[in-house]
This record gives C-alpha cells, sequence and structure tokens, in this order.
C-alpha cells in the first residue's frame, strides 16, 4: 500500500482508455474539427429497452408458470385420491389432508410464489388469480374428499348424536309385590 | 411425504404389535379378572366317611338341593352335585361303603353315586299312590340273597331296592290301610322290617315285614283317641314315644308280643312350668328321648319299666345331636350351648348322662349367630380312647368344623343363597404415601417389567414364567382396599337368605366384612327374611366424609302384611348404622326415587299391603322435595294372581307427613280365561344411555323411544302356564306388551301363537329381548322388539339441528302420547335360558352384549348386533357398511364368548352387571350356588391399554430411539465438518 502511493504520488503521465465521447463536458480539450459528435444515447436506450422488455416478457411467462403449477399438482392430487380409495384409513387420510394443507400453506405464501417476478411493468394480477383459483380448487377437491370420506357434518345424524337424551317430566317405579 | 406415510405406517404396525388385541381369553388368562367361588349351601344333612384310612370325608345334602362330598382336613369340595330346583334332597346315607344313597323329589328318585368320585351308579324312580313322608334306611349288615337291599317309604309305598343296581326287589303299599309310616325300623340281625306308623292320626299300627319278599309277618295296632302330633319316636326296639294332638300328653307305646301298651305321662309333669310348643326332639339315643318347649329342653330317661325319669334340663338354646354309635355298643351325642362369642361343645355317653364326656369352649365369631345344627364323628386316639369331631352349621348358614377345641376350618356358605346384589366404591386414595413404599413398588414394578420383557422376548427360565404368572394372578394392585382410576376394584355387597350381608371384594372375591343383620334374625316369634337390598347414600360431591351406605328392607313373618324390617348398614365396615325395624308397616315394594337429599341419601318409597306409599329418609329435608315432586312420581302394581296390572298416583294427605294415599289412576285387565301374567321385565333405574338416535344406513336417523317408565309384560292362556309339553300349539298363545307405567297406554302389543313360557327377557335402551319356547317349531326362540319415537323423526333438517331448533332435548310426558313404531324379529336359539342380563357401561356410549345364563349354567356373551330387528336375507351395501349383519334363522353360539369359560356357575339364579369407570368395560357378577366374577368389554379395551401390555418394551424402545437420535446427529455433524473440509 505504501509502495502504491509512493508511485501514484511520482505519476508523470496516464492514458485514460475510457471511452469519454459521450461526455465532452468532463474534458477541457475541444473536440477536433470535423467531428460531429453524434449522440449514442439513441442506441444505448433502444437497447435497454428492448433488454427490459425481454425480461419483463420473460417474467410474465415465468409467473403464468407458476400460476399454472397447481394444476399439475392438482391432477396428481386427484390420481392419488382416486388410489386411496373412499374407505377411511391412514392413506386416505393422509392424502385428504395434504390436499387440503397444500393450497392452504401455497394461498398463504402467494406473495413470496410471485416476488421474483415482481416487475412494474409486469401484469401479476391474472397469474395471481389462476394461481389462487387453481390452488381453490385443490382445496374443494380436497373437501370433496373428506365428504367422500363422511368425515364433513353434513347429515343430521352427526349433529344429533351428541345430543343427550330428553329428560322425562314424570317419574314410575314398581311392579310384582315382593315375596 | 412418502416417506412420512411409510414412517407412520411402521410406527402403526409396531403400536399394533404391541397392542395385541384379543376377542378371547386365552389360557394364562384365566383369573386375571375373574374368580369363581364354589359353594354347597346350608347343610341339612351330613354322613361322615372316616372307617377306613385314606381320604376322610364328609357327605352332605343342602337345602339348595346340593349334594356334596367334603374333605375332612380342610373343608374343600372333593365332588359336588347340584340337582334341580324342584329335586329337593330328602335323605342321604351311605350303602356298602362304597354308594352314597340320596332320596330326593319327595321320595321318588333314589339315586346312588360312586364315594371317591361322585359319579352317578345307578337311579330309580319309585312311584306311589299319594304324598307321604320320605323315609329312608339303609341296612348296615343286611345280606338278602347276596343282594344288600335298601328300604324307602314314599308315596304311601314300602320299596326294598338292591343297593347293587338299583333294580326293584319288592313293594309293599300301605296306601289301602291310609297309614301313614312314621319310622322304619330294622332290629339288627333279624329278617324283619318294623313299620311304625299312624292311621287317620287316631290308631297306632306296627307291621313286621319279610326283607326277602314283603310279605306282611305281623301287624299290631292301638288305638287313642286323643290324636297325635309330630313324629312317632323310637325309644328302645318295642317302645315309642309320641306327643298327642294338644301337645300337653306324652304317649309311651310300648309293643310287647302283639299288643300294644300305651301310656300317658303329661308334659307338665316332666316340666315344671310352663310347656308350650312341645316338640319331641327326632334325635335318636336308645332308652331316652329329648323334649323341647318354649323354656327349655329336657332328656327323659324310659326305663325298662316303663317309667319315664327327667334326666336333666337345659336351656332352650342348646342343639342336640343324633346319637352316634361307638364301637362298644355305646351311643354319644353333643350338646352346643350358645354363649357370648363362644360357644360350648359337650359331647356325652348314653348311659352315662350325668357327665360330660367331653366338654370344649370355641371362640366363635358373634357375627355367625346361634348354632343351628351338629353333627359328630368320632375317631380313635393313639390311646384307644374316642376323640370326637363336630360339624356344626350356624345360623348365618356358614359350616365349621369343629375338632380338640379349635375351629378346624369354616366355610361361608351362605352365599350360595345370595337373594339380592348391589355395588358400592371404595374408599379414595389417601395422598401422602412414604418414599420408601413408592420406591419399593417401583423397585417391584420395574422387576415385574423386567421379568415380562424377559418373557416376551422368550428369554426366561420356566421358574421366571411361573414366577411371571404368578405376578400376574396376584397383583397387588388388583386386591386393594381404595378406588381406582378404571374403577375396577369396587365392593359386592350380597344380602342372603340367612339375613347376612357380605362385602365382597371386586379382585379376588374375598370378603371384606360380613354382618349378621339384627333385624332380620329369625326369633322363635317371627320368621325375618331380606328382601331387598338398595343403596342409600352414595357420598358424590357434598357429603365425601360420609361413607357410602345401603338399605335392607326384609319382612318379619310369612303374609304380605308382615310388619317390615329395615336397616341402614355402613358399607364400609358393615356396622349397622340404623335399624328401623320392625316398622309398623308392611312392604310389597320398594321405589328407589331418582331425587337426594343434602347429605346425598336416596329417597325411597315403601308401597304397604294396603296401597299406602312410605318414605324414607324421614326427614323433613326428603319430605319437602318429595312434596315439590309428588305431582310426577307414580307407581305401578302387578297383580299377577288376579291378571291386573294397575298404576297409581300420590295423594296429597295431611294425616302423616311421612306416608301418602295412592289414587288409582288406571287398571289393565287381561282376560283371566285367555291371558295369564307370567313376566314383568323393567329397565334397570341406573341404566345410561348415551344418545337417542340411531344412526342407520346412509347417515339416516332412527329416533329411539327412550323412557324408563315402561314395562314388559308376558301372558301366556292358562292352560299353557304348566311346563313344555302341557298344552298344544293350538291352545298355547303368548302375547307379550309394551306398557307406559304411568299412563297405563299399551304402547305395543304382539301375540306369538303356538308358543308359551317360561318367558326370560331384558329390557334396555328402547329393545327388549324375550326367550320362550315355540311348541310348532319344538324350539326355543328368542325375539326382539324394538321401539321408535316416531313424533321426532321429522328433526332431519342439519341446519336446523345446527341451530338448535330442534325439540330433542326438550323435556318430554308420558301424557304427550307420542307416536311410536316398533320393529320386530324372531329367531330360533338352542338353549333354554335361566336368566338374561345386558352389559352396561358407565357413560352408554359402548356397544351391548346380552348375557343368557344357559341351562348348563354358564353365562354366554352374545352381541346385541344379533339380535337387530333390521336384519335381512340381502343387505345392502350401505347395511353392510353399518355392520348390520344378513339375517341367519338361529342365532350363533361361539364357544369362545362364554364369559365363565371353563366355570359352571351351579344353580345359576340371577346375572348383575355394574359399569366401570372404564366406559369400555362393564363388571358382570353371576349368583346361585356358585359365585361368579369378571369383566367384559363389548367392543374390546379400546380406552385403555390391555393388562399384558408391555410397558418394559415400550420404555425400551423409546430408549433405544433416543440413543439412536443421538448416535446420528453426531455422525451427520461429523459428516457435515468433513464435507465443509474438503
Amino acid at each position: 500500500m505504501e509502495k502504491g502511493k509512493g508511485v501514484m504520488g511520482s505519476r508523470k503521465w496516464a492514458v485514460e482508455f475510457t471511452d469519454n465521447s459521450s461526455t465532452p463536458s468532463t474534458r477541457d480539450i475541444p473536440d477536433p474539427p470535423g467531428f460531429t459528435r453524434v449522440p449514442h444515447d439513441q442506441d444505448d436506450s433502444t437497447l435497454s429497452r428492448q433488454k427490459k422488455d425481454a425480461e419483463a416478457n420473460w417474467k410474465s411467462q415465468k409467473a403464468w408458470e407458476v400460476a399454472q403449477a397447481p394444476f399439475k399438482n392438482l391432477m396428481m392430487m386427484g390420481f392419488m385420491m382416486w388410489m386411496a380409495g373412499s374407505t377411511v384409513h391412514l392413506f386416505s387420510i393422509g392424502i385428504t389432508f395434504s390436499a387440503l394443507w397444500q393450497p392452504l400453506s401455497a394461498l398463504q405464501g402467494v406473495g413470496k410464489v410471485f416476488a421474483p417476478y415482481k416487475d412494474s411493468k409486469v401484469d401479476l394480477l391474472a397469474p395471481k388469480l389462476l394461481f389462487i383459483a387453481l390452488n381453490l380448487g385443490g382445496m374443494l377437491l380436497g373437501v370433496w374428499k373428506l365428504n367422500a370420506l363422511g368425515l364433513l357434518p353434513t347429515h343430521a345424524s352427526d349433529w344429533v348424536s351428541s345430543l343427550p337424551p330428553a329428560r322425562e317430566v314424570e317419574y314410575s317405579g314398581g311392579g310384582i309385590a315382593l315375596h | 411425504m412418502a416417506m412420512a406415510i411409510k414412517l407412520s405406517l411402521i410406527l402403526l404396525l409396531c403400536l399394533s404389535s404391541l397392542l395385541a388385541p384379543s376377542f378371547s381369553l386365552f389360557e394364562d388368562q384365566v383369573g386375571l379378572m375373574d374368580w369363581h367361588q364354589r359353594y354347597i349351601g346350608k347343610v341339612k344333612h351330613a354322613v361322615f366317611h372316616t372307617q377306613k384310612a385314606g381320604r376322610k370325608r364328609v357327605l352332605v345334602s343342602t337345602e339348595e338341593n346340593v349334594i356334596a362330598s367334603l374333605d375332612l382336613r380342610r373343608g374343600e369340595i372333593f365332588w359336588r352335585h347340584v340337582l334341580g330346583p324342584n329335586d329337593v334332597v330328602d335323605k342321604i346315607d351311605i350303602a356298602l361303603g362304597k354308594y352314597v344313597i340320596t332320596l330326593s323329589s319327595e321320595g321318588s328318585i333314589l339315586r346312588a353315586w360312586n364315594l371317591p368320585d361322585g359319579q352317578m351308579v345307578w337311579e330309580s324312580f319309585l312311584s306311589g299312590s299319594k304324598y307321604s313322608k320320605a323315609l329312608l334306611t339303609v341296612p348296615s349288615n343286611l345280606k338278602v340273597d347276596l343282594d344288600s337291599p335298601i328300604f324307602v317309604y314314599s308315596g304311601g309305598c314300602l320299596h326294598a331296592i338292591s343297593s347293587i343296581d338299583g333294580e326293584y326287589l319288592w313293594k309293599k303299599d300301605f296306601a289301602i290301610e291310609s297309614v301313614d309310616v312314621h319310622q322304619l325300623i330294622l332290629s339288627g340281625g333279624s329278617d324283619v322290617v318294623h313299620a311304625v306308623g299312624v292311621t287317620d292320626s287316631s290308631q297306632f299300627d306296627t307291621y313286621e315285614i319279610d326283607v326277602k319278599n314283603g310279605g306282611l309277618l305281623k301287624h299290631t295296632s292301638a288305638s287313642f283317641p286323643g290324636g297325635v302330633y309330630g313324629e312317632i319316636l323310637p325309644v328302645s326296639g318295642d317302645r315309642f314315644v309320641v306327643l298327642d294332638a294338644s301337645r300337653s300328653v306324652v304317649l309311651l307305646i310300648t309293643v310287647n308280643n302283639g299288643a300294644t301298651h300305651l301310656q300317658q305321662t303329661h308334659v307338665s309333669d316332666l316340666i315344671h312350668g310352663s310347656s308350650e310348643n312341645t316338640v319331641i326332639l327326632p334325635s335318636k339315643l336308645s332308652g331316652i328321648f329329648s323334649l323341647r318347649t318354649d323354656s327349655c329342653i329336657v332328656f327323659v330317661k324310659v326305663t325298662d319299666e316303663g317309667k319315664l325319669n327327667v334326666m336333666e334340663k337345659v336351656d332352650k338354646t342348646v342343639v342336640v345331636s343324633d346319637a352316634l354309635a361307638l364301637s362298644e355298643g355305646e351311643q354319644a351325642f353333643a350338646l352346643v350351648q350358645q354363649g357370648d362369642s363362644k360357644i360350648e361343645l359337650s359331647v356325652r355317653l348314653v348311659h352315662d348322662m350325668s357327665s360330660n364326656h367331653l366338654k370344649e369352649t370355641v371362640k366363635m365369631d358373634h357375627e355367625r349367630g346361634f348354632v343351628h345344627k351338629i353333627f359328630i364323628n368320632n375317631y380313635v386316639r393313639t390311646d384307644r380312647s374316642h376323640g370326637f369331631r363336630a360339624l356344626i352349621v350356624m345360623e348365618d348358614h356358614s359350616l365349621l368344623l369343629l375338632q380338640q377345641g379349635e375351629i378346624v376350618w369354616t366355610r361361608d356358605d351362605g352365599l350360595a343363597s345370595v337373594i339380592d346384589v348391589t355395588t358400592s366404591e371404595l374408599p379414595v386414595e389417601k395422598i401422602g404415601v412414604s418414599v420408601a413404599k413408592v420406591e419399593h413398588s417401583l423397585f417391584e414394578w420395574l422387576k415385574g417389567h423386567m421379568l415380562k420383557l424377559k418373557g416376551t422376548l422368550m428369554l426366561a427360565t420356566p421358574d421366571e414364567v411361573a414366577a411371571i404368572q404368578q405376578i400376574r394372578l396376584q397383583s397387588s394392585q388388583k386386591n386393594k382396599m381404595t378406588r381406582d382410576h378404571n374403577g375396577f376394584r369396587k365392593l359386592l355387597i350380597l344380602l342372603t337368605r340367612a339375613g347376612k350381608l357380605y362385602a365382597l371384594h371386586t379382585g379376588n372375591g374375598r370378603v371384606v366384612w360380613s354382618t349378621l343383620l339384627q333385624s332380620l334374625r329369625t326369633t322363635s316369634q317371627q320368621q325375618c327374611a331380606g328382601l331387598k337390598l338398595r343403596q342409600w347414600q352414595v357420598p358424590h360431591h357434598h357429603a365425601l366424609d360420609n361413607n357410602p351406605s345401603v338399605l335392607v328392607v326384609g319382612r318379619c313373618g310369612l303374609s304380605l302384611t308382615s310388619p317390615s324390617a329395615l336397616s341402614i348398614v355402613d358399607a364400609y365396615t358393615g356396622k349397622e348404622l340404623q335399624n328401623l325395624g320392625p316398622a309398623e308397616h308392611s312392604t310389597v315394594q320398594v321405589i328407589t326415587l331418582p331425587f337426594r337429599d343434602s347429605t346425598e341419601q336416596q329417597l325411597h318409597l315403601l308401597i304397604d299391603a294396603d296401597k299406602r306409599a312410605h318414605l324414607y329418609p324421614t326427614t323433613p329435608e326428603a319430605a319437602s322435595i318429595f312434596q315439590r315432586e309428588s305431582e310426577n312420581v307414580y307407581w305401578y302394581s302387578v297383580e299377577s294372581e288376579a291378571g291386573i296390572l294397575r298404576g297409581y298416583g300420590v295423594k296429597k294427605t295431611h294425616s302423616s307427613e311421612y306416608s301418602f294415599e295412592a289414587r288409582n289412576l288406571w287398571s289393565i285387565v287381561f282376560p283371566a280365561e285367555s291371558e295369564k301374567i307370567i313376566a314383568t321385565v323393567t329397565r334397570k333405574p341406573n341404566e345410561v344411555v348415551h344418545t337417542q338416535a340411531k344412526v342407520i344406513a346412509d347417515e339416516d336417523v332412527m329416533y329411539k323411544y327412550i323412557s324408563k317408565n315402561m314395562v314388559f309384560v308376558a301372558t301366556v292362556s292358562p292352560k299353557a302356564s304348566g311346563p313344555i309339553g302341557s298344552a298344544t300349539p293350538d291352545e298355547s298363545v303368548l302375547v307379550v306388551y309394551l306398557i307406559d307405567t304411568v299412563t297405563g297406554r299399551i304402547l305395543h302389543r304382539m301375540t306369538h301363537l303356538g308358543s308359551q313360557g317360561p318367558v326370560h327377557a331384558v329390557l334396555s335402551e328402547n329393545w327388549v329381548v324375550y326367550h320362550y319356547f315355540n311348541l310348532r317349531a319344538h324350539r326355543y326362540e328368542m325375539s326382539v322388539i324394538e321401539i321408535y319415537d316416531q313424533s321426532r323423526a321429522e328433526n332431519k333438517d342439519v341446519l336446523k339441528l345446527i341451530v338448535g331448533k330442534h325439540n330433542l332435548t326438550t323435556p318430554v310426558s308420558s301424557y304427550s302420547r307420542p307416536e311410536v313404531t316398533t320393529k320386530s324379529q324372531s329367531y330360533f336359539f338352542t338353549h333354554s335360558v335361566k336368566a338374561i342380563s345386558v352389559s352396561s357401561t358407565a357413560k352408554g356410549i359402548t356397544s351391548k352384549h346380552l348375557l343368557i345364563g344357559t341351562i348348563g349354567d354358564q353365562v354366554l356373551a352374545l352381541d346385541k348386533r344379533f339380535v337387530d330387528p333390521r336384519r335381512s336375507l340381502n343387505p345392502t351395501q350401505a347395511e353392510k357398511e353399518e355392520g348390520l349383519l344378513p339375517l341367519t334363522d338361529a342365532l350363533p353360539i361361539i364357544p369362545q364368548s362364554y364369559v365363565t369359560h371353563a366355570f359352571k356357575v351351579e344353580g345359576l339364579r340371577g346375572i348383575e352387571t355394574i359399569p366401570a369407570k372404564l366406559e369400555s368395560t362393564s363388571l358382570v357378577f353371576a349368583y346361585g350356588v356358585d359365585l361368579f366374577y369378571t369383566r367384559i368389554a363389548p367392543s374390546k379395551t379400546y380406552d385403555s391399554l390391555t393388562e399384558d401390555f408391555n410397558y418394559a418394551l415400550l420404555l425400551l424402545t423409546i430408549v433405544a430411539l433416543v440413543i439412536a437420535i443421538f448416535v446420528t446427529w453426531v455422525l451427520s455433524e461429523r459428516k457435515d465438518l468433513q464435507d465443509k473440509w474438503r
């Protein structure tokens, strides 16, 4: 470091490799005659815009892909549910509850899932809506399965069984005379 | 995800292998939670068999119609036979030194049993022309044509029967002479049987009959106009004594060379003082007879000249044994004098009455009451003198053997005649057990479980296996005198016919305490008997300091109008807390009201013969509670003879605070010419019903008609009320009713044509199951009726149910006349039945088992699902899922479902079920001559681990898992570090 400083301090000349052509104001030396400074600004901006557009495109495409991802999941879930059958046992319960839980956790993290594709130019509402709709669909599938397993209290019997028998007003006893 | 499922599956497998649920019992589980006690009942007669070397035994016949051979050393039963309830044993004796001869059923059945093992050798049916007293004489050394005949007088005939094979030898009919034979006498060595009897109670007859052919050799008679009372008793070979009809004169009858001489002596001359209720005691002493009056017992010697000399006068409570023939023609007999908490046994020789040959004082528990009977037996001591042992029967029906002033053994045979059963909780365990005790028990616990673990891993030696079984059987846990968490430990309180209360621990059936109730003791003035046993005070919340107590209701006298005796007994100590007897009213019914006062005493209504209701406890608080509720208290009576059911309400009277007049509200009169009441059944008052809904296929709901005020009544046509076979199928009709006992409304009536009783039934929740005989099919049948409430059937809208807009929990009144529907079905059942009961659990959630006491004295558990009226031949898929079984014509009897497994509850009379605190489990107590207790779990023990659950294995698994976690964690840490260095 010390050495470097010494070198810097005893500098006689320097060649600047950077092209400062676009910013003449930084130099004291005037442009040579005949040289008309054509600003490159126009070209540069179109290039970056194109780049940005591509990125946005890609982002929105990805967002749509992400939004559609639960559909595949849905299909797989449906298949697994079909495989699990309609009787209540460990396997069918596990699948049904995972079918209920997965969309729920996905819905909780909607913001996070779409965070990488956040862009002022990309409209994320539609994919988000699709994502939510598909997850809700998955959840509905889970609820439907739950009902198919008979675990939803949708019948009168589910509500009546817990009711105690009605109290009787009268009391009567007796029988054959003891002997 | 897949991993998680796999893991959970493995876990489930592990758990299920640990639980290992079992439906029936394994051999090594016998005695873990059940116990069986064998009894014989109150001994009527005893014959000793001690002549030969080897097993010394005593043969007894009892009032429970049991004949048994008992070990004289320990009192254990060698063998035992319980004859039917109508086969009363009249006489018992030993023939040929190897057969036990019993005469039963009023002298109509004679049987011989092999003495060592109790096998029946032969059986003879003796027919007679009229009813008479049964007499049995087994001559010890009489030989007729290589045969030893047995002489039986029954049905007005004298029979001679071969003791070898039970063949008839000859028969002599006395019915023509209308003589009533009192004694059969065989004088030693001669070939003549003397039959001594009375004709028209005014003529004394003796017959001499040839033992070879039954020919009449000689007949003498003498008349006495006064008539006779009781039995003629032989005093010596030719002398007899009898009381005259007025019971004030002793007749001495002398038969001499065909002439009969009568001699009269006034009782008042023999006994100076009162001589009421004089009887001649039937102890056959040579030359001596004994007279008992209200004040004393006198021994009277008959001299050769025919003079009566009073030898001794003893207290009337003295019990005299029969004469025992000693070796050299000498006779001995025993006297027992009752003292305070001791008895004095004295043995006297007949020729020397003045002094006691032997006198012993034995300490006696005063809870055993008075001595009722004594039988003596002698043995020859090493110094050739006679020793005596005495078998005594006490007031509480217990049997004791006394020898050398000690009680050698006792048998609590009062438990063979249980009348009523109730239970009591044990005291709550006191907190604050010493540390040493805890440590000790912890050590024991660990040791036990380590042993068990060894057993599971098959590392145990045979000795250790035996130790494991011992630990399981004698677990101190199950015999503790404190309440347990599962409610398995309880006190069974039993009321016996002797008026004694016993408390048995459910753990091993030991007697915790026993009390001879003073209010139920039979005295010479009145005969008392217990009727009912009810829980009186069950401390729950308010009166936890009090001990629970039971109410015993008895009756002093024989008729329904006799005054009743009430007593309240502490269930922990057996102390009689309160003795309310004899009360001034009679008791024909005991009604436990569903009300309690502030000290948790249950209110009871006792109905007397005049249909007045008496309220107990007699406190102002109880009276005010009853006054408040009296409008809704009803009672009914079933008059089976008249064929009438009557319902009553309580009428308010101002005469007495605790007794109420009844007002007749309704009556149902069954037509006497076509119906006779043979059975009535109600629900158990303490039964708990969990839900009113029955969920059927496709989640549909049916509402049960659950009413405690329902009675099941079965009637048959009067012709068919006899035994099976006494009526043709066309004549016999069985009609069953379900009747509401508040309004008298007949809810359901059903007729079974061609069927008859006996009907055994059980009513529970909304169903009744009953058992009867179908004469057309020649088989027993079981039918079920389920009754459903139609007025609630509309409650099927889920939304309305969610928001609570329904009438399902509003109190119901019988006067609202709910509409009901019934479903019923019948099935064949192989067995005839002695009793039916149903399992009961704490909350009523667990499914039910019917407990059927079969004719083989076993208890069979039958799942209620088999008697479901909705069973059909081809159930739909939904019905199959519901668990409905396809219909079969007969109910299956699965051998594994006998809850009594290898045991028999001889003379089974009742099955009691008691809910445990654990919902899955029900306690079952079956009683008859034997007692049996077990636990059943109709839906298996879904709420607890089984007894043999291996905690040590579980602990070991957990420890192993923790170690595995730790090891893998260390390994993974190390691997991570290595990865980072790479």
